[in-house]
């Protein structure tokens, strides 16, 4: 408990501590705890930014979604149209070919019968022939009468 | 402890006896006895002071320059993480209490805190302890808590002290501070007075500082000794001595647990102190 030199030399020892924890100790650590707190903070701010972002970005893709809605009514809206239009000129179409068919139908049924009509007036001929031939009962030279034979048949 | 007088007076001497040595006649030597030590005069070291506590202050200064050296600004982990938590306490404190900027009073309120904490500590050492590894190299006494010693809390309130003028001075200039010391609270006509209010005010601050960190740990390291004396008077299986050696162990746990709460208070508020101190020296009377 006496007081000696001890004291003199706790108080170099007591300078030099403080020294190199000044020197070597604080400021790295309070560097290392600024740059941290800086971080933290860039982070926070970083964080709210990606936050505003991300509303901007939903307004904007509802925005979006809102006109693509309109554009695909829209679209749709013309393809009805559209659709509608097609039926009709297919109905015009097929009017037309339909009539264009009954016409080509007609004509051939008109050229059946006529041919028909011929076909029959030669058989006409004949029978009227045979039957003449029969009914005078002698042969008629048809070479004889083949002129007036077929007056006749012209005129059936 | 000396195996020879086993009275409680010699217990208690031996144990508050430092290792005090000093070169006599070319050759070193170490007291044995309280009487020798004090023949010995001021040119004299103790020796487990000394020894302690400059382990202990490497101790702290290994332990936080490695974390510093390789500290992180990314997660912390482990001891990067205490060491941290007392620096940025360290920090607030002196935030709370130092109103200027300097780059001094953080490390050296940081320096003052761990280093008194890690010497107050040794007191939770078992005080018969240290004697099984002294007493088999031959050296008779070693106290291991430097702060009961007053050489080293009166070594660190020089410290202080000497960085109050400094500041002081530094802060106000010379004329300014003897102008502070001299010229108030009285003016100039009151100077004797005013010079002898100040000068006790200026003195008070490191013997303030050292006695009362010496005080509460000498008392504190008294109170251990004698808890100790009480298991010391073992004899046999009798209800006394048996109710001695229990009421020891019960009485230094709790002793030891209220420690806990002193050595880091006494840490702290030499840490305190010295942060208001320098604020002081740093302010601008009037």
């Amino acid at each position: 408990m006496n007081i000696n030199a001890t004291l003199i030399g706790q108080t170099i020892m007591f300078a030099l501590f403080v020294w190199f924890c000044m020197k070597f100790v604080w400021p790295p650590i309070m560097a290392a705890l600024d740059a941290r707190n800086k971080r933290i903070a860039d982070g926070l701010a970083a964080a709210e930014r990606g936050k505003n972002d991300l509303a901007l970005a939903a307004k904007r893709s509802a925005e979006l979604l809102r006109e693509a809605k309109e554009k695909v009514a829209e679209i749709i809206a013309l393809g009805d149209k559209r659709a509608s239009e097609i039926v009709e000129e297919a109905k015009a179409q097929a009017k037309i070919e339909g009539e264009r068919i009954v016409t080509a139908a007609k004509a051939e049924i008109e050229q059946e019968v006529f041919r028909a009509r011929e076909h029959l007036r030669t058989q006409v001929s004949a029978v009227a022939l045979a039957g003449a031939g029969k009914i005078l009962g002698r042969e008629i030279d048809a070479k004889a009468h083949n002129d007036l034979l077929d007056k006749l048949v012209a005129e059936i | 402890m000396s195996t020879e007088d086993l009275t409680t007076s010699a217990y208690i001497k031996h144990h508050l006896q430092n290792l005090t040595c000093s070169i006599q006649e070319g050759h070193f030597h170490c007291a044995h006895t309280a009487e020798e030590a004090k023949a010995m005069g001021f040119w004299a070291i103790n020796m487990d002071t000394i020894l302690v506590s400059l382990l202990l202050g490497l101790m702290f200064l290994f332990l936080f320059s490695r974390v510093a050296k390789n500290i992180s600004t990314g997660v912390p982990s482990g001891m990067q993480n205490f060491v941290e938590w007392v620096v940025e306490f360290i920090d607030s404190s002196v935030r709370g209490s130092f109103s200027g900027r300097s780059a001094l009073v953080a490390p050296l309120a940081l320096s003052i805190f761990a280093w008194i904490f890690l010497m107050n500590l040794m007191d939770l050492v078992p005080i018969d302890y240290i004697s099984l590894i002294t007493q088999p190299l031959g050296i008779g006494h070693f106290k291991l808590v430097p702060t009961t010693d007053p050489n080293a809390t009166i070594g660190m309130a020089i410290g202080v002290f000497l960085l109050v003028l400094f500041y002081s001075i530094k802060v106000k200039g010379l004329g300014g501070f003897v102008g502070e010391l001299t010229l108030q609270p009285f003016g100039k006509f009151g100077l004797p007075v005013n010079l002898f209010l100040e000068g006790v005010n200026l003195i008070a601050k490191p013997v303030s500082l050292a006695l009362r960190l010496f005080g509460n740990m000498y008392a504190g390291e008294m109170i251990f000794i004698l808890i100790a004396i009480m298991g010391a008077s073992w004899v046999s299986f009798t209800f006394t001595s048996t109710l001695l050696f229990s009421s020891q162990i019960i009485l230094s746990l709790g002793w030891a647990i209220f420690h806990i709460l002193i050595v880091t208070l006494q840490a702290f508020i030499f840490m305190t102190l010295t942060i208001v101190y320098l604020d002081m020296a740093h302010q601008e009377h009037h």
